[in-house]
């Protein structure tokens, strides 16, 4: 894998999120990405820095784009040092929430991009790392 | 402090959204509203979200809010303009916009919400023709 580009953005209050989400458009026109798999990204990163804020009072996120096999296509990775989370696949699952919430944004952004890993210690922090190709596939 | 506009339409309260909400403005358009409708006794609101690149949860759950508590109200809540790839992306979400009616455009949606308030205005005469039955 190929690391053409690499952006590193701290998200540690709310205003951050549209610069954010702005940042990662910037990045999907760059390599000509299609309007609804932008929008598909755009949206599961949302879902994850709301999370990062909601329950580890932020973190970071690198951007990049990245080539594998002729392929191009945008990594996101989310980190924060909050409490982690004790059982992933409760947290996977649709309608679970600790935060009396709708329980979708894991679930849903894991649906809406090509690749999905979340790795977490409880007392350490949530690293979840996305990847979405240019054609969406 | 930074608001969103809302629009006294007759009956109904038209809102368009023209950038992308922050979560604050979010809750302050929802605060805006609710109180809105209850003071005009509006019966219906029309959200424009044609200009809206993003709905994440957070705003869906701000629609859906919107909707419930003009509901009590006895006010209807079209959001109009969704562009299609929002709609695409809703779905694999997996986030339905409960109680929250969708309409093309505005003036889809105001047709919708006129149609409401009709079917609403006849059940309302039928309600006072039974009692006026139950008088005789
Ligand atoms: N970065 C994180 N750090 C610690 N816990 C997290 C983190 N992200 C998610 N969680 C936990 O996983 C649960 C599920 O997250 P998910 O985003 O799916 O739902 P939610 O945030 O509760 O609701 P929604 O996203 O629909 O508003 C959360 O309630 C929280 O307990
Ligand atoms: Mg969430």
């Amino acid at each position: 894998m190929i690391v053409m580009t690499k952006d590193t953005m701290e998200i540690v209050r709310e205003q951050d999120v549209v610069p954010f989400r702005n940042r990662v458009r910037e990045f999907g026109t760059r390599i000509g990405m299609s309007l609804v798999n932008q929008t598909k990204l755009i949206t599961a990163a949302s879902e994850l820095v709301r999370n990062m804020l909601k329950y580890a009072s932020g973190g970071k996120v690198i951007l990049e784009v990245i080539s594998l096999n002729a392929k191009t296509g945008i990594r996101l990775t989310f980190k924060d040092e909050g409490p982690g989370i004790a059982d992933i696949a409760l947290a996977m699952r649709d309608g679970f929430s600790t935060g009396r919430s709708l329980g979708l944004g894991l679930p849903g952004a894991k649906r809406l991009v090509n690749e999905f890993d979340l790795k977490s210690n409880p007392g350490e922090g949530t690293t979840v790392t996305v990847i979405h190709w240019k054609h969406g596939r | 402090m930074e608001r969103i506009p809302i629009l006294k339409m007759g009956p109904f309260l038209l809102v368009t959204i023209q950038i992308d909400l922050y979560d604050r403005l979010a809750l302050t358009l929802e605060n805006d509203l609710i109180n809105m409708v209850s003071q005009t006794g509006a019966r219906g609101v029309l959200i424009d979200i044609s200009t809206v690149s993003i709905v994440d949860s957070f705003m869906g759950r701000i629609l859906g809010n919107i909707a419930s508590m003009s509901r009590i109200m006895d006010a209807e809540t079209v959001v109009v303009g969704m562009q299609p790839a929002v709609a695409i992306t809703l779905v694999e979400l997996g986030l339905t916009l409960q109680g929250v009616y969708t309409a093309l455009n505005v003036e889809k949606g105001m047709e919708l919400l006129n149609n409401k308030l009709g079917d609403n205005l006849e059940l309302d005469d039928e309600e006072e023709e039974d009692q006026d039955d139950r008088n005789d």
